[in-house]
């Protein structure tokens, strides 16, 4: 290998730290006895040497154009490094107490945060396609790693058949997209592909297939909520957050920087995802009793708040994107952190009914998570309002006004089963109280709290960074 | 130290208070220096609020005590700032608050703690409100107050605490997301969210009715106006004491700020072309929740209705557009602020003692308790609207403007003050006068020094205010005459040029 092939690569180093990484873990995992809190010391070590690098590398396109680093890449990278790394220290005590702990769990985390970069960077259909299947395999054995429980290997396996049919679908329109344009590039489809046609719109239709089954917006999100229920908790908490990152991003990106010709058609459909998704999300979660469900309920609501950004198709509508996974992260890791926390002496709870008076049996407990829930409803001055009011701002400059209201109507709705959750930790009756919250998840808790209340206070540098990143798209 | 933020101390001073609840313990000394941390921080708020009205120049109409800071990276600034309009409603919500700890004294017992921080909290979003000068800013202030206020009616509010909160937040919710809207609307026209810029920007005629509606359903909500008035008896009726008086004297006259401040000189065209919309809506509000206060068993929900009413002749005022409709308008929210806070104290303090609101529950009140009776008749002659006290000024001044604009209204609504001479009069009689026959009031207890130092105040400005309004007048006289010209001239522009055509 040469010094010229060698130093075009930097631009994928954070994948190569990674990948490199996880390949020593894994050699350090199969070779050393007791090892695991080693491997998941080593992976979050990992993560964030990776952010660093994403931060710090230069913009450029390799391979060809099909991996690209730009602000828009580098923004939803250390975004992705981020949840993941939540994800593993939220883990560190369940599975150690649920006896589940295992080495191989951060590796696959790391393998498919990998799949992840990819996927963020991908400049092509292929690139596409590779980072998109190395992020799921490694979420399919995630989802069953309890191996021993029932619902456990019931939620791996559905995602699996689920996100095998929708891989093919996806597979299908990458292959009708090249039919008839020529080309698996971004660039070159956007070239191509003059003033559209129905071929191309067949293609994009299947592509968006693919995608919505990866951000789990309607009508491809039947499987969200039995993987949410069924997979630990954990794991829950990690497919909340960063694949759902990724798999917005490259929704942004496909859709922004390929299909230019016919944004008319693919506004159309994406307007009609975001406004199911925004109602289902709002009216199914009513009725949930288990929070875990109710999460993935909550979380197909939030795809669809994140994808009026991209039904403006503008970059101040990318840029509400952007902000919104931001903060979206920030809710999602602190509420999960919580979640992780209801365990009584017999075992983890997750019935909403056992958050019961926790105002009084653990007031920072429930204060943090009415906080937070609050901020999932988007009520200022927290972080969460300020999600909906950048997407909201990018629909109402697009001209988008029968979503805009649609949507935030489907907050209020949405806000009503947030405020039951907060009714049943501060009006009702104390029910048996919670074991002490180990150090890690008050730690993120903490974080993610605070963020989402101080949020206010100094808003501008995360807008600017999504601001410059929106615009590399463009 | 000429040049100190004071509106940015006076907004954000109670904060300061909440740091030192949040360090206190959950114990009983923690709930015991919770009420003293509490009241000295609105007490001290308040005197700071008073640098204010001192520094406060009245002959001019622009915004006073400006601070303005980037803030939203272009989206909006941090710009705060008072007018005539804006300040007598920051002083009332200043001056109400220590009242409001004081009257929570004994009436809370659990979690107090949580109460006092919910409180502050509150007053810092209601100043905040009343003085953002940026739309993004205000509207954070204006939703954030639904946050404690849910919880104050909540957590110790009373039996049907949790219907009457769910219905408070989500009904304030749902008419304020579309004001969020109609911000984001008029940022990308006008290109900013600055209140000051804005009120000077004439956005295009076709778009004023859309902005408009949007702005009046949360405003009209908030006020409230009849037809979407019901969540306001409820929250009267299940929140405890001082959330009633909050919510009467402070959150309701958010609406009627909002009116001012946006509907009426940000959409001109479309303000005149619905004030026949807005008159009908004030004068059923007046006349049709002035019959469903008389029929009430419940004392609080019976003053409640006669808030809406008595809401009808602020927006009445507001939307004839005239110096005297609005300045009316205005005097009639300060002194609505005060009447109807002490009524509700009124009741607070029977409560308190028999734990009942029911009006058959009392009679004969006055044998025992003759202050109190005094201290209560006062305040249902100010509600009634007599002369000489606040109540008339306000209502005499909204009824004069809108005459010059519409004999109609502004006779039906007329009728609106005999109807509360009505019910209020008979209210006082049901629960003061007669024999004091219930085995349970027997040995009822009359005001103590503290429920005597929370009224004082409240008497002393009632009967000052209503003898001589000069003071808040005169604050808001250089802005409303502002305000009002501005919106004559946009209009008269509108018309010339169609004349020309």
């Amino acid at each position: 290998m040469n010094a010229v092939a060698l130093s075009s690569m930097t631009q994928a180093l954070p994948e190569i730290v990674l990948a490199a990484g996880a390949m020593g873990l894994l050699m350090l995992g199969a070779y050393r006895e007791r090892s695991t809190q080693a491997v998941n010391l080593g992976a979050i070590m990992l993560l964030v040497a990776a952010a660093v690098i994403a931060a710090s590398i230069p913009n450029g396109r390799i391979f060809g154009g099909s991996f690209i680093v730009d602000d828009f890449a580098r923004y939803l990278k250390i975004l992705v490094y981020i949840g993941s790394g939540a994800a593993i220290i939220l883990s560190l005590t369940y599975l150690a107490a649920e006896k589940q702990e295992k080495f191989e769990y951060s590796i696959l985390i790391l393998l498919s945060t990998v799949g992840m970069g990819m996927l963020i960077s991908a400049g092509d259909l292929i690139a596409l396609y590779l980072g998109l299947e190395l992020m799921s395999l490694a979420l399919y054995v995630v989802a069953a790693s309890n191996r021993d429980s029932v619902q456990s290997t019931e939620a791996g396996l559905k995602y699996f058949v689920l996100g095998a049919l929708s891989s093919g679908m996806l597979l299908y329109g990458c292959s009708l997209i090249y039919g008839f344009t020529g080309n698996v590039s971004f660039v070159g489809i956007a070239k191509a592909s003059g003033q559209g046609g129905i071929g191309l719109i067949f293609g994009l239709v299947f592509l968006f297939a693919g995608f919505c089954f990866k951000v789990s917006a309607v009508p491809f999100h039947m499987w969200t909520p039995d993987v949410y229920e069924g997979a630990p908790t954990p794991v829950t908490a990690f497919f909340a957050a960063a694949p759902k990152i990724a798999a917005m991003a490259i929704f942004a990106r496909a859709t922004i920087s390929a299909f230019p010709a016919i944004t008319l058609q693919w506004q159309q459909i994406v307007v009609f995802v975001s406004i199911a998704s925004m109602a289902l999300g709002a009216f199914a979660a009513i009725g949930q009793h288990n929070i875990k469900r109710l999460m993935a309920y909550s979380s197909i609501g939030h795809m669809g708040f994140a994808l009026v950004g991209l039904a403006a198709g503008t970059a101040e509508g990318i840029q509400g994107v952007l902000v919104y996974m931001a903060i979206y992260l920030a809710m999602t890791v602190g509420t999960f952190a919580v979640i992780l926390s209801m365990r009584r002496s017999d075992g983890m709870v997750e019935e909403i009914r056992d958050l019961a008076g926790l105002a009084r049996t653990n007031p920072p407990l429930a204060f943090f998570l009415a906080l937070l829930l609050f901020s999932l409803a988007g009520i200022p001055p927290l972080a969460g309002f300020f999600a909906k009011y950048y997407v909201f701002l990018g629909a109402i400059k697009a001209g988008l006004y029968g979503l805009a209201v649609i949507g935030v109507l489907a907050s209020v709705v949405g806000a009503y089963y947030y405020l039951l959750i907060i009714k049943t930790m501060y009006f009702d009756e104390p029910a048996e109280a919670f074991s002490p919250v180990p150090f890690e998840l008050k730690a993120m808790l903490g974080i993610a709290g605070l963020f989402n209340l101080l949020y206010f206070v100094y808003p501008a540098p995360l807008i600017v960074a999504a601001g410059i990143a929106a615009k590399s798209l463009f | 130290m000429a040049n100190w933020p004071v509106l940015s101390v006076t907004t954000f001073l109670p904060l300061i208070g909440v740091l030192f609840l949040v360090m206190l313990k959950a114990d009983e000394a923690g709930a015991r220096n919770a009420r003293w941390i509490a009241f000295w921080t609105t007490l001290i708020t308040f005197l700071v609020s008073l640098q204010l009205v001192w520094r406060f120049d009245p002959s001019s109409p622009e915004f006073q005590f400006v601070e303005k800071r980037p803030w939203l990276a272009g989206f909006g600034t941090y710009h705060m700032g008072v007018d005539g309009i804006s300040l007598p409603l920051v002083i009332l919500t200043t001056a109400i608050m220590p009242l409001c700890i004081a009257a929570s004294w004994r009436a809370i017992q659990v979690r107090v703690r949580e109460y006092m921080i919910a409180f502050l909290a509150l007053e810092t979003l209601m100043i905040g409100t009343f003085s953002a000068l940026d739309l993004v800013l205000f509207y954070l202030f204006f939703e954030g107050g639904l946050i404690p206020m849910f919880l104050i009616i909540g957590v110790w509010g009373g039996p049907r605490r949790v219907y009457a909160s769910f219905k408070f937040f989500l009904y304030t919710l749902a008419g304020s997301v579309l004001m969020l809207l109609a911000i984001m609307a008029m940022y990308w026209q006008s290109g900013t969210t600055d209140i000051t810029v804005l009120l000077r920007h004439a956005f295009p005629r076709e778009m004023q009715p859309w902005l408009w509606i949007a702005f009046f359903a949360s405003f009209a909500v908030k006020m409230p106006m009849w037809p979407v008035h019901t969540w306001l008896p409820d929250a009267h009726v299940e929140a405890p004491t001082a959330g009633s008086v909050v919510l009467a004297a402070i959150l309701l006259k958010m609406g009627g700020y909002g009116f001012l401040r946006f509907s009426l000189p940000m959409f001109p065209f479309a303000s005149n072309d619905f004030a026949p919309f807005v008159f009908a809506l004030s004068v059923i509000a007046i006349i049709y929740t002035s019959l469903v206060a008389m029929v009430q068993e419940d004392m609080k929900k019976l003053i409640a209705y006669s808030s809406v009413a008595h809401m009808g002749f602020v927006t009445m005022g507001i939307f004839a557009a005239t110096s005297q409709g609005v300045a009316g308008g205005i005097f009639q929210m300060v002194s609505h602020g005060i009447v109807s806070a002490a009524l509700f104290l009124c009741v607070g303090v029977v409560y308190d003692r028999i734990h009942s609101r029911e009006i058959s529950s009392y009679g004969g009140l006055v044998n025992r308790m003759p202050i109190y009776a005094a201290v209560f008749m006062v305040f249902t002659l100010a509600n009634v609207g007599l002369p000489g006290t606040s109540g008339f000024v306000g209502e005499f001044l909204a009824l004069l403007g809108t005459f010059k604009v519409n004999v109609t209204v502004a006779t039906l609504a007329t009728f609106g003050v005999i109807l509360s001479a009505c019910y209020a009069l008979w209210l006082y009689r049901k629960v003061i006068f007669g024999k004091l026959e219930k085995p349970s009031l027997a040995s009822i207890t009359d005001l103590g020094w503290r429920e005597t130092a929370i009224f004082a105040p409240l008497i002393v400005l009632t009967l000052l205010f209503g003898f001589y309004p000069k003071p808040v007048l005169d604050m808001s006289a250089a802005s409303v005459t502002a305000l009002l010209d501005n919106y004559q001239k946009a209009l008269g522009a509108a018309k010339s040029a169609a004349l020309a055509k």
